[in-house]
């Protein structure tokens, strides 16, 4: 009963509920992320994934800030001819809806990439265009309106799943970067990735990370993707997949309120644990029955005044 | 979690101890690790170099202590610092032996007695029986023989070299067979080498005595987030890195097999 409250769909996808795992958050193995399905999760993000293998940077590649985490893991991914196995290990296993978010150095590799997921068996896709710190790709791409434009356009000639555009915070106007992805033919739009961000360590007078510069995520960066989410709403018809220190079920109908059709929980499964979904699904449920709404459908947006 | 315990502290190195020609103890003054419970982990940060994560083998007055194998750059490096340099810490992380009582054996190889070696002496005094095989390479290589000694009453530690230097003669899982067959155990602790862990599982499990081993992973954030440590559904920073018999059935396929590499593709053990 409370399932047909929560069950939604984004962009083709079916979901139990509007909650999904924010890449890059134990999206290696089919188990781990069925694991995090257990908790609760109504889909699932991998970790962003390339056309060859990348080892990501040194540790320390995350450290604590206040009310956040500030990371910089470099993108440490198998690549996308080992991961395929995973992709389709996991399309056997789990129980929702499976998005492998793909980052690439240029829009051919973007699409290269995106086929042999959709291949493998994704049933969407999210394109990494927003990663902070790492060189040549992720918000490289998505700052630059011709590439993005590009990258988006060719991978939705590659694939017939529907194709997730993740946004940066990092820019003058993501509204703008949004109308562009858009037009490329995005299906629907993630905000936010992390925002750019380090730290110093007082003592050694040293950066903490070993990339230096990282992105901060986590309850500190939430009031910034909540305003990402409400200008996109007025800027663009597409879906909206909230992101960014979603933690409880306060967060999330807030992000819904500001028109998201969906949330992504990352930084908050280490936070708290993978049954964080749970937690969330069960206090929006809570939410809606109180307020006399027959579908978590029925509130995407209505924060905004007319 | 609490943000506290990952936020990094830094703090000088109060002493160093060489333990072997290739294992030295550091301890320092942290509050929070001072708190660590047997089993459970720190991450330890090198200034400009790397972080890494360290069983920890003592806790008490606001000092912990781990000992560390030099085996590659980071831990070459932490070698070479002394007393009064400043590294980072932090956690505790991880959960931690379940406290058993009655008669207990413990089996550590290589630096992972240290860890065995903590629990040991938490455990000591409400133990009805207390036995160690502890194993290395060579003599040299033995770690802790003077503590377990006191410890466990030096009847109870048995010692194994692969060289035959001191000991028997063999692997440290060798006299396991007998010890378990002549005594019926309340519970196996294990931290080693994993396919030494593996071995010693099977036995366990084939005489049906309760078990427990610590695993190691590639671990990058510690508290359960990047994915990096995962075996089977769990991670072995935030589930582990203790776990009991029932969930090592559990991720037999990968046990003693494979591992996620730093790119995050499975790789042979
Ligand atoms: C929970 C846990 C507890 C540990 N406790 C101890 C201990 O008490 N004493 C001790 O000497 N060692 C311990 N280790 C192993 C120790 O972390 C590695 O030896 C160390 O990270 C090696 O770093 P390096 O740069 O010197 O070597 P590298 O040349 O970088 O690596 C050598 C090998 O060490 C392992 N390793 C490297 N980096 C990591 C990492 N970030 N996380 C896990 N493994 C890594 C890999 O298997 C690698 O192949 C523990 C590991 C884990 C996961
Ligand atoms: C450790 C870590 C790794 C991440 N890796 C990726 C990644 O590979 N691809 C990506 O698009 N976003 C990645 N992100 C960003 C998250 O998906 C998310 O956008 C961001 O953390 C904000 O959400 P949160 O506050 O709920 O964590 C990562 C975040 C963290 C903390
Ligand atoms: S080290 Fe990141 S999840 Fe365990």
């Amino acid at each position: 009963m409370s399932h047909n409250l929560l069950s939604t769909s984004l962009a083709g996808l079916k979901l139990r509920n509007p909650t999904a795992l924010a890449s890059g958050i134990m999206g290696y193995t089919a188990e781990s992320l069925q694991r995090v399905v257990d908790g609760g999760a109504g889909a699932v993000v991998t970790k962003s994934v390339g056309a060859a293998p990348r080892m990501g940077y040194a540790n320390p590649t995350i450290v604590q800030a206040n009310c956040g985490l500030v990371n910089a893991m470099g993108l440490p991914n198998p690549g996308i001819d080992e991961f395929v196995e995973e992709i389709a290990h996991a399309k056997t296993i789990l129980q929702a809806p499976l998005i492998v978010s793909v980052f690439g150095y240029s829009a051919e590799e973007y699409a290269v990439v995106a086929k042999k997921a959709a291949a493998a068996g994704a049933d969407a896709l999210e394109l990494n265009v927003s990663c902070p710190h790492v060189k040549q790709t992720g918000s490289e791409i998505g700052q630059n309106p011709r590439i993005l434009a590009e990258v988006v356009a060719k991978v939705k000639e590659a694939v017939q799943v529907p194709v997730i555009v993740k946004l940066s915070p990092n820019v003058t106007d993501i509204a703008e970067t949004a109308k562009t992805a858009v037009k490329a033919g995005a299906d629907a739009l993630t905000a936010i990735n992390t925002v750019k961000a380090m730290a110093i360590d007082v003592d050694t007078a040293l950066p903490v990370l070993s990339n230096t510069r990282g992105g901060l995520s986590g309850p500190a960066i939430k009031p910034i993707a909540l305003r990402c989410v409400y200008d996109l709403y007025e800027a663009v018809e597409t879906p909206i997949i909230g992101c960014g220190g979603i933690t409880t079920w306060q967060d999330t109908v807030e992000f819904l309120l500001a028109g998201a059709t969906a949330v992504q929980v990352g930084t908050a499964v280490a936070l708290e644990n993978p049954n964080v979904f749970h937690a969330i699904n069960r206090g929006v449920t809570a939410y809606l029955k109180k307020k006399g709404y027959g579908s978590v459908k029925e509130i995407i947006g209505i924060a905004h005044r007319t | 979690m609490h943000t506290a315990l990952n936020t990094i502290r830094t703090t000088p190195i109060l002493s160093v101890k060489t333990e072997s020609p290739t294992v030295k103890t550091y301890t320092l003054k942290d509050k929070l690790c001072a708190k660590a419970k047997p089993g459970q982990f720190l991450m330890l940060w090198i200034p400009g170099v790397d972080e890494i994560p360290l069983s920890v083998m003592d806790a008490e007055n606001d000092r912990v202590s781990v000992s560390v194998k030099a085996v590659g750059d980071a831990t070459r490096h932490l070698h070479s610092m002394k007393p009064g340099e400043t590294v980072g810490v932090r956690g505790p992380f991880g959960n931690c032996f379940t406290e058993a009582s009655g008669k207990i054996l413990m089996v550590g190889g290589g630096t992972g007695t240290a860890p065995l070696l903590f629990l040991a002496r938490r455990l000591a005094a409400k133990a009805q029986r207390l036995s160690f095989v502890v194993g290395a390479k060579t003599k040299t290589e033995l770690l802790f023989l003077n503590e377990l000694n006191a410890v466990c009453t030096e009847q109870s530690v048995i010692t194994t070299t692969e060289d035959g230097t001191y000991g028997l003669q063999c692997l440290v899982t060798e006299p396991l067979g007998k010890l378990l067959a002549e005594t019926r155990f309340d519970m196996v602790y294990a931290c080693g080498p994993e396919l030494m862990v593996s071995k010693i599982f099977n036995l366990t499990e084939q005489h049906g005595i309760p078990f427990e081993a610590s695993l190691e992973r590639l671990m990058r954030c510690g508290i359960g987030l990047c994915g990096s440590c995962v075996i089977g559904k769990y991670r072995v920073c935030r589930d582990g890195p203790v776990f009991n018999a029932a969930q090592l059935s559990e991720v037999k396929s990968e046990l003693g097999i494979s591992k996620l590499g730093f790119d995050g593709a499975r790789i042979p053990v």
